[in-house]
């Protein structure tokens, strides 16, 4: 069996399952946030009643993350439904903005974006906040109302997204009904280059297979490639799984994984025991490849949709308007690290965004020191737009008083994850996709830009 | 639900994506208060571009629209897992939607919440109809009618019986898997 077979033969009580099957999995971990949290839960009290209680209050995790820094009332509605809930049902993991158990969040324009506006509890967008606080756990199945969940494939966890109904359902009994997907293989040999990234080797990949190419199948990352990966580099590659239409994506558990996770739940306090599954002999793929990652080059996905590749270096006639760094897939510290290191000591030309993540991201870049000064303030004496408030911010547009929303027809080179007509705005708007070094190397110059012209 | 629908279509072409079904702005509707789910009715497909899709959809300041089957070419849907996409079309009184394939969770929300019947066509019914041809959708036959050619789609299989019953809920209710309202 492959690694997500085995988790969900596990998962149901099986000895085996196949490609195809329909099982009922046990679920340990349910995660929804404030776009989709009231509706889940209005679900929820609509099929299970207004007295029902969550099947294990432990097992569920709430991230208000999307549209938190605007003063659209709505929004700041959503997150007030998610606190009710939250208390009436005694939820322990729900990362609130604001302290007060009872109060009311209502985010005040007139303190500007940049300042952080939220209290000691919350964190920031939902899959760099799960496992930063101890909730991706090898072997376990993870499922979340948002379709980037697959990022905990990172972990040898299977992780997907679903949709309201499934997610009120699981609220209730625990569990889902799912088809195994089959397996496609991707064997990374050798290592990436100076100016390459993580984000090069998934959008090379989508590339080649077609941003519908994985529709319905675990995408499976093995090979010695792979194990030379960071933790921060396998997110970066789990999280756009869905990009090629991928139902999750998994990679094997070495000791990188171990020590990250153990960290992480030991600090938090959450649940420490769980069970990786290992590769097996025998696999059967319905698609097996192997890539050699010295071979890949600075990749963009272009206007409308993260399967339309090209090299960076190609692509130097394109103008900008906007560079833009941020989201769960390029809003680590390590992805604002790289940016740093490319913009250090120079000066942006075009209008640049960046969003940190997670307010554990926005610390990091305060306390980590490059020749006595701060990253932070590296990013800021190069003309970049920081913001304190850790959020998904532009990533998906949002309400029209959201920081970095493109609200005019622009272009906009940015290391997120997806490039749909009007996703980070205006529907006229044209997107760009790259790794954080070519979007930073693209800031300096106003138009794409190779960012091995910076980086040695 | 009938057996047969008739209604003028309305053609989109490949990789119809969920910002397009309905942008993220409109996301602050929660479709399980009633009157918010019909708002998001109002705001179907209007995310997508005006210059390749000059006529709308919904009339503007209307909640409904009068395409009560939607054809579309490869992978609709793909994006993101918002649920508010089937919903906003049903609410806006979508029926059907006929494509060449669909991405994976929009297909999964269109059942759960049997909002919507996502047939996949046989062919790239994209490039021979265009929006306001009247066809006629038969559920048993699995075929769609329209300028005098009849083009069979794929059953929907197993997952039929769940989008009639009204979504996995009903289904899971009816089926003895989960225990009646209380
Ligand atoms: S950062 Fe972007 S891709 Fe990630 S969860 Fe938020 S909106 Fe989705």
């Amino acid at each position: 069996m492959t690694l997500t077979e085995k988790i969900l033969a596990r998962a149901s009580g099986k000895a085996r399952v196949q490609a195809g099957e329909n099982v009922w999995v046990n679920v340990d971990v349910l995660m929804t946030h404030d776009v989709c949290g009231p509706g889940t839960i209005g679900v929820f009290k609509r099929e299970f009643g207004k007295e029902a209680r969550v099947w294990d209050a432990r097992k569920v995790v709430i991230i208000p993350d999307h549209y938190i820094f605007t003063a659209d009332s709505m929004s700041n509605r959503n997150v007030d439904i998610l606190r009710d809930f939250a208390r009436e049902q005694g939820l322990p993991y729900f990362y609130d903005v604001i302290d007060d158990p009872n109060g009311h969040w209502q985010f005040d324009a007139s303190q500007g974006q940049h300042k952080a506006q939220y209290g000691s509890r919350y964190t920031g967008v939902c899959h760099t906040t799960l496992p930063w606080k101890g909730h991706t756990r090898p072997g376990e199945i993870l499922f979340g109302t948002d379709s980037h969940t697959c990022m905990a494939g990172a972990f040898n966890q299977f992780a997907t997204g679903i949709g309201n109904t499934d997610a009120g359902f699981i609220l209730g009994t625990g569990k889902l009904l799912i088809k195994v997907p089959e397996t496609m293989r991707f064997y990374m040999e050798g290592a990436m280059q100076p100016g390459v990234m993580a984000k090069d080797v998934i959008l090379h990949v989508i590339g080649d297979i077609g941003f519908d190419g994985a529709t319905y199948r675990a995408m499976q990352w093995e090979g010695a490639g792979v194990y030379g990966m960071s933790m921060d580099d396998r997110m970066t590659i789990a999280n756009m799984a869905i990009e090629a239409g991928g139902k999750n994506a998994m990679f094997p558990c070495d000791q990188k994984t171990l020590d990250y996770v153990n960290e992480r739940t030991k600090e938090n306090g959450t649940k420490s025991e769980f069970e990786p599954v290992e590769l097996e002999k025998e696999q059967s793929f319905v698609y097996d490849k192997v890539f050699d990652l010295s071979k890949l080059e600075p990749t963009v996905a272009c206007h409308p949709d993260p399967g339309q590749r090209k090299l960076a270096k190609e692509m130097g006639n394109v103008q900008l308007d906007r560079a833009y760094i941020g989201s769960c897939t390029g809003g680590k510290t390590s992805d604002f690290l790289a940016f740093a290191e490319v913009v250090r000591g120079k000066t942006v030309k075009i209008d640049t965004f960046g969003v940190p993540a997670t307010t554990k991201v926005v610390r990091e870049l305060k306390d980590t020191q490059w020749g006595g000064q701060s990253v932070w303030s590296i990013l800021e004496s190069a003309g970049v737009r920081m913001t304190e408030n850790a959020s998904c911010a532009a990533c998906l547009g949002g309400p029209v008083d959201t920081f970095g929303r493109l609200n005019t027809p622009m272009k906009c080179i940015s290391a997120t994850n997806r490039n749909f007509p009007g996703r980070m705005g205006n529907k006229e708007s044209q997107v760009f996709l790259a790794s954080p070094y070519t979007v930073a190397a693209s800031a300096l110059t106003g138009r794409i830009t190779d960012p091995r012209e910076f980086v040695s | 639900m009938s057996h047969v629908l008739t209604s003028p279509v309305y053609v989109c072409a490949d990789n119809i994506d969920t910002d397009q079904i309905i942008p993220a702005q409109y996301l602050t509707l929660v479709p399980t208060i009633p009157d918010e789910y019909e708002k998001l009715g109002g705001y179907a497909m209007i995310g997508l571009p005006d210059d390749l899709y000059p006529t709308r959809f919904v009339p503007e300041g209307g909640l409904k629209t009068q395409y009560k089957i939607v054809i579309a070419g490869r992978n609709f849907g793909c994006g993101s897992s918002r649920e508010h996409a089937p919903i906003a079309m049903g609410a806006a009184g979508v029926e059907a939607v006929v494509a060449e394939s669909f991405a994976r969770i929009f297909f999964r929300n269109c059942v759960a919440t049997g909002e919507l019947y996502p047939y996949d066509a046989q062919e790239r019914l994209c490039d021979v109809l265009k929006t306001g041809d009247v066809a006629t959708l038969d559920f048993d036959a699995n075929t769609l009618t329209a300028n005098g050619v009849t083009y069979a789609l794929k059953p929907l299989g197993e997952v039929r019986p769940v989008i009639d019953a009204g979504g996995i809920f009903n289904y899971a209710r009816q089926s003895g898997m989960i225990a009646p309202k209380a």
